[in-house]
């Protein structure tokens, strides 16, 4: 989420530049080379790697065969591939379905704890907590819960009468999504909450005074004031989560394994490289990978209109 | 909406989670101990060791071994008394739990050529695909190889080498409660799938009144290696075939479907809906805890099983898995051998190490604690192991045994391997076999032809 800063302070259309702006040009080079280079270092030559990886057709386990080049094939295979299609349209679906709910609940969270009221210190902590967990460790805990035979979620069903016989919550199909779903909504949500809170700090109280005295009601300062505030904080939270979403593998990998109804982008990534060994049609679907979250970082972009902001 | 509703009650189980969790944790930790017979027999010393000292003494090797029940234990037990005799330190990590997962690990390591690791214990289904990667043993542990069972120096003998020692074998048998069938009328454990179903529909319907988290039936249907053993078991006992025979896929066949379909009834009827997210260790806490009437598992779990601490000790017994209606009771040859890496820096170090390992004494002492089948046959026919291990009793262990595709496939077996688990994962989940193994079939052929 780095904003990157223009290098030359020098306006362009002047021709002749004094020497003290050319030297100000170079420092600022000079000042920004370190950064450029860890960029270069951990994002650019990683992801030239694998769009290169993803032009041949490169195996773990090729013993002493030289890597060929083979074009466009991964991609080809890769177009026809339903396994990729399923696996991209069940994290599509995942991702809508956690991120407007994390948003939705984020924001109630959020305004809450925004509020002033006793205890509202350690009201912020404690909201924090699921947050706090590993992920690892939350899933594990979850599995057991929502185990059909010893699961404590089926055992509380079944007392307090909201459900007529004990489910297999993570290895039936039809609730399969919804449960791994209701997980990361549950951790991420305080993370929402968090980022959402920050940018409703920053919104100055006077305007809602003075939006008092003008007899506007609540809900009217909620959608004139609250809601365009804090769009940017809004535009950060969704873009973040959203990639985030796009990229799930930690739940998914400890509740479903290498299921495969139930494989996101990322584990059928995972899985073609490191467990059948083929690493160029692997880097073909990281590629892919990129491109979906891209186009939906452009939609955002677009929308939010974060550019100008 | 089914999701919608599930996420409202998720909801709220979520606002009361921590607490939920804190003494889940808690109660998990409260599972009975399982006192451990390791202690009552030693580890055997390791011959030799004098000379071992003298040459390698001090040098540092990594193992990677077992994970599963007590595995880990026996390892560290070893090693321990390996370093103890020889100053050889041998640091034990143990392995991914799920098979598949243990080959993909090993997968990165051989081709990122590293030395972290020089003795792996290897899947009998891998040495071809790990040959090239692995140290030929033939010269210095030749001799020793002769005390195995043939036909796994054969399979661990690629191109000449012998790249792996067999370590021990593994099958799949059937455990069952002999208090329950007493109870429920039954003389015999059951001869075909139909009557392992019948008998478990009615043990479980009787036991679930006092004990409802009781099912009839466990085994391994989580989507990874586990349930392509189990499969190859339903298949070929069906009469169907070992998944792909002379160079093409046979797993798309009427009588495939018809044992496959069957599984699929029984799932959430027989057995937990949950055990299509089962593997080994599921299953042998389900059984072990008193809560299977019977159990499809690897011979390792007979001494957990046996053990003071159990609940089902003197409760229950093991013979060979039923088979369908027109075919013959087979098991799925498992086992594990332990090679050397080529990247190793410390190899007569590691070579030592795998000798003391694949040795009778060590064998013996395996098969003893840990119910492991021995792959030397004097120590397999030993009394003191007979005693211990009923399975190795003729009756079962002369069962036919069905292998994995494995010489089919070279280093594309992984890749084929998960076709074949996730497609019937499939099936458990709910998918008939029909609408499944049409697709399986091709996607095997593909993969054939690759390799």
């Amino acid at each position: 989420m780095s904003t990157v800063a223009t290098p030359a302070p020098a306006p362009r259309r002047r021709r002749r530049r004094t020497g003290l702006q050319r030297r100000q040009t170079r420092i600022g080079w000079l000042l920004l080379l370190p950064a450029l280079a860890a960029v270069g270092f951990v994002a650019i030559y990683p992801l030239g790697k694998t769009v290169y990886e993803s032009f041949t057709n490169q195996e773990f386990l090729q013993g002493l065969e030289p890597t060929k080049w083979v074009g466009l094939d991964n991609y080809r295979t890769l177009w026809h591939d339903t396994v990729f299609r399923d696996a991209a349209w069940l994290t599509i679906k995942f991702t809508l379905i956690t991120v407007s709910f994390e948003f939705v609940l984020g924001l109630i969270i959020a305004l809450v704890v925004n509020s002033n009221f006793k205890g509202r210190g350690p009201m912020r902590a404690v909201m924090l907590v699921p947050w706090a967990i590993p992920t690892v460790v939350a899933a594990k805990m979850w599995q057991w819960m929502l185990d059909d035979v010893f699961g404590v979620v089926n055992d509380l069903g079944m007392k307090l009468h909201i459900l007529s016989h004990p489910y297999a919550w993570i290895s039936d199909p039809a609730t399969a999504l919804g449960s791994v779903c209701a997980v990361d909504i549950w951790k991420t949500t305080p993370f929402v909450a968090l980022l959402l809170l920050a940018g409703l700090q920053v919104i100055p109280r006077d305007l809602y005074e003075a939006a008092s005295v003008d007899g506007a009601s609540q809900l009217q300062q909620f959608w004139r004031i609250t809601l365009p505030l804090l769009r940017p904080a809004i535009a950060v939270t969704l873009i973040f989560r959203t990639l985030d979403a796009l990229r799930v593998f930690d739940v998914f990998s400890v509740f479903f394994g290498n299921r495969p109804d139930t494989q996101t982008m990322a584990i059928y990534a995972q899985s073609t490289i490191v467990g059948d060994g083929h690493v160029g049609y692997g880097a073909a679907i990281s590629v892919a990978i990129f491109l979906i979250i891209s186009v939906f970082v452009v939609i955002y972009m677009t929308f939010m209109r974060v550019t100008e902001e | 909406m089914k999701h919608r509703r599930l996420l409202v009650l998720a909801g709220v189980v979520g606002a009361i989670a921590l607490v939920v969790s804190l003494s889940v944790a808690a109660a998990s930790s409260n599972k009975p101990a399982r006192v451990h017979k390791a202690a009552a027999i030693a580890a055997p010393k390791v011959p030799n060791a004098k000379a071992i000292k003298k040459k390698y003494g001090g040098q540092k090797i990594t193992f990677v071994g077992d994970s599963v029940g007590d595995g880990h234990k026996r390892d560290l037990a070893l090693a321990k008394r390996f370093s103890r005799d020889t100053g050889i330190k041998v640091s034990v990590v143990p392995h991914p739990a799920a098979s598949d997962q243990s080959y993909a690990q090993l997968v990165r390591a051989f081709s990122q050529k590293s030395s972290s690791i020089d003795v792996a214990m290897i899947d009998v289904v891998w040495p071809g695909a790990f040959a090239p990667y692995l140290v030929n043993l033939k010269p210095k542990l030749g001799k020793q190889s002769k005390l195995h069972i043939k036909s796994i120096v054969q399979n661990d003998t690629i191109g000449g080498k012998l790249v792996a020692m067999p370590w021990f074998g593994d099958y799949g048998i059937l455990y069952y409660r002999t208090d329950l069938l007493k109870k429920y009328n039954y003389k015999a454990p059951p001869k075909t799938w139909a009557d392992l179903f019948k008998m478990a529909r009615k043990i479980q319907t009787g036991e679930q009144k006092t004990n409802k988290n009781f099912y009839g039936f466990v085994f391994q249907g989580n989507a990874y290696e586990g349930l392509t053993c189990n499969t190859l078991e339903w298949i070929a006992s069906a009469g169907g075939g070992t998944l792909i025979q002379g160079g093409k896929a046979t797993i798309d066949n009427a009588k495939a479907r018809t044992i496959l379909d069957a599984m699929r009834v029984q799932i959430g009827k027989t057995t937990p809906r949950g055990v299509t997210s089962y593997q080994e260790d599921q299953t042998e806490h389900a059984f072990d805890d008193g809560n299977a009437a019977f159990a499809r598992n690897w011979p390792y779990q007979y001494g957990i099983g046996a053990t003071a601490g159990s609940k089902v000790k003197g409760k229950f017994n093991v013979t060979v898995l039923p088979h369908g209606a027109t075919g013959k009771s087979v098991g799925t040859v498992g086992g594990w051998q332990l090679a050397v890496s080529k990247f190793s820096k410390h190899k007569p170090a590691a070579i030592e190490f795998v000798r003391y390992m694949t040795s009778p004494a060590v064998e013996k002492f395996d098969a003893i604690t840990n119910s492991n089948v021995p792959t030397i046959v004097s120590v397999a026919k030993n009394k003191a192991v007979v005693k211990a291990n009923p399975y190795l009793k003729p009756a079962i262990a002369s069962v036919p045994r069905v292998t994995r595709p494995a010489k089919f496939l070279k280093t594309h077996y992984n890749e084929a391997s998960k076709v074949i688990y996730q497609g019937i994962n499939q099936i458990l989940n709910g998918t008939p076999a029909k609408n499944v193994l049409p697709g399986m079939q091709s996607k095997l052929n593909q993969i054939i032809k690759q390799s």
